[in-house]
């Protein structure tokens, strides 16, 4: 199995920057398949429009339906922002987890040989493919009430980060994978061969050529984390101010007809989401320029 | 990088233990609790009249949602690559917009647009088309997660064929309608290909914006997802939900296989 299978999809052209050299569009001739001319766009923007775009300006229109104040209130509301705080502080430690664990794995799946090694390779995408609400249940007969080793996790914050841990495996270790294979191992063994001892050479040699690719990683799973719904929804118990997540008070807010609220927490979770993206499309084009640089 | 025998074992242990805990071990009693009355005991259960529903709604809207994915997704690929217009870039950026929208906000956003008391309500107060609630809000909110996929698989092929081929054929006399049927689209049938697989498996697979925008009637608006979690929640009956999910699993993999060997014919075509 490659190791960039779904990270093309899952995981897109946010962190790396379209190429600026790649279309060919300049002088062109004029008679190209239809698409690219006015209409073809036209409709395209209307399809996005209709699809994407009016939805989330509903929302943030709706948002603001009672003024700033309104939207302010709706996100300070304890219970409000107390969802945004455990969702937060959950998935800063589930990213955390992922930035050690999943360089771990990536090592081991690219340094190490074991029996059965492309078996586990092949088990990492399952996460990504398997349904939210599948992760949820699988979780749930291991750590939940009916558990044969009398592991309690439900309606606990362990459980919620247990159930983001698995959905977020993925993005560490596919982006780290990769650039292990294609690292220079003669330095390594340069510094080996100078005396440095195993852990002076990964904290020094290693870890630098990786660090792009574990903050890209880390990042990518701190975004999909805050926004999870389907894997925490039955493990996580929904207990406000305790273990309800900012999706879980979002689609609360809604069952009690207060879409004003549910517009402004929607609102606040998008604006963090797109922060993390923005800083790491400038950590990406930063550490991208430096390798020019240095080239 | 020199590591010792014991270092490497360490790291193994740690690595494989994780994964153990975290996947293996919970996917394995999964299975396990849902053939371990024999494989009758979980055919019975997805052919009872509301599995087969949840089923057959599921794949209806993917065949809907398919369909159109292709259509305006090659056509939001040779726009994004071929065309030169102002707002390029924006329209880059909205392609990748889902990606970033937790699921419960695209289907809050949903409600706010198409709901009664929504933007468009005038479709459902005047026309009586319920959109929320009904099949259109399903099929709204599937296309708005699955919208990225065929256009990010299309791009980077359309990309890398250029336009030679189409140029000589239109040279040559060709309709615009004929380059695209003959050149352009065999040109990215493997792409096209891996972006429908990924379309349908996250078809099926989505929970949180479909479940916003349902109303959620055994029989009549339960996806697979939906199916289980309600046999959970609803009407506690876990072995229903292990089996529909164990279903759920299988077609998982099954996508995983398939994408296997499309990442193979790609890279040799």
């Amino acid at each position: 199995m490659t190791a960039t299978l779904f990270r093309r999809a899952d995981v897109p052209a946010l962190p790396t920057p379209t190429d600026p050299s790649a279309p060919p569009t300049a002088g062109a001739p004029r008679a190209r398949p239809g698409l690219g001319r006015p209409l073809g766009v036209g409709l395209v923007g209307l399809w996005l429009s209709l699809i994407v775009l009016l939805p989330l300006a509903a929302l943030t229109v709706t948002s603001f339906d009672e003024g700033w104040s309104g939207f302010w209130d709706a996100v300070t509301a304890p219970v409000a922002l107390a969802s945004l705080r455990v969702t937060v502080g959950v998935s800063v430690v589930v990213a955390l987890v992922n930035a050690v664990l999943g360089t771990l794995i990536a090592w081991v799946l690219v340094r190490d040989d074991f029996r059965g090694k492309r078996f586990v390779d092949a088990l990492i995408d399952l996460p990504f493919a398997l349904p939210t609400i599948v992760a949820s249940i699988v979780l749930l007969s291991l750590y939940g009430p009916s558990s044969p080793l009398g592991i309690h996790l439900n309606a606990t914050r362990p459980g919620l980060l247990v159930a983001l841990a698995f959905v977020t495996l993925p993005f560490v270790v596919r982006s780290v994978q990769p650039v292990l294979i294609e690292a220079d191992r003669e330095v390594e063994e340069a510094a080996a061969s100078l005396g440095a001892s195993g852990w002076t050479t990964f904290r020094r040699i290693v870890l630098p050529t990786l660090a792009p690719a574990v903050i890209s990683g880390t990042g990518l799973s701190f975004a999909r984390a805050i926004g999870e719904y389907g894997s925490v929804v039955l493990i996580g118990g929904n207990i406000p101010r305790q273990t309800q997540v900012a999706s879980q008070y979002i689609q609360q807010q809604i069952e009690i007809d207060r879409p004003v609220n549910a517009a402004a927490v929607s609102v606040a979770l998008l604006a963090i989401a797109f922060a993390t993206l923005f800083v790491l499309r400038l950590a990406a084009s930063r550490s991208q320029r430096r390798e020019e640089a240095s080239a | 990088m020199r590591t010792s025998t014991g270092t490497r074992l360490t790291l193994r242990t740690v690595a494989l233990g994780y994964l153990f805990a975290l996947l293996a071990v919970p996917i394995g009693l999964i299975l396990w609790r849902t053939f371990g009355d024999g494989v009758g005991a979980f055919i019975d259960s997805i052919r009872t009249p509301a599995a087969i529903s949840a089923l057959n709604l599921s794949l209806l809207i993917v065949a809907i949602v398919v369909p159109l994915n292709v259509v305006f997704g090659v056509a939001t690929a040779l726009a994004l690559v071929r065309g030169s217009f102002p707002g390029r870039g924006l329209l880059q950026a909205v392609v990748d917009l889902p990606f970033a929208v937790s699921p419960i906000v695209v289907g809050v956003s949903l409600i706010l647009l198409w709901g009664t008391s929504g933007w468009f309500g005038g479709v459902e107060n005047n026309f009586g088309i319920r959109v929320i609630f009904g099949l259109p809000g399903m099929v709204l909110a599937t296309i708005f997660v699955t919208l990225p996929f065929v256009v990010r698989e299309v791009e980077p092929v359309l990309h890398e064929i250029g336009t030679d081929q189409e140029q000589a054929a239109a040279t040559l006399g060709a309709s615009s309608a004929q380059t695209l049927w003959r050149i352009t689209l065999p040109a990215i049938r493997w792409g096209l290909t891996y972006g429908v697989v990924l379309t349908i498996a996250r078809a099926l697979g989505e929970f949180g914006a479909v479940i916003m925008v349902s109303s959620g009637f055994p029989g009549v608006s339960q996806t697979l997802t939906l199916l289980v979690h309600s046999r959970y929640i609803d009407d506690h009956n876990t072995y229903g939900a292990y089996a529909a999910a164990t279903l759920l699993m299988g077609l998982a993999v099954l996508t995983l296989l398939l994408m296997t060997v499309l990442d193979r014919k790609r890279s040799t075509t």
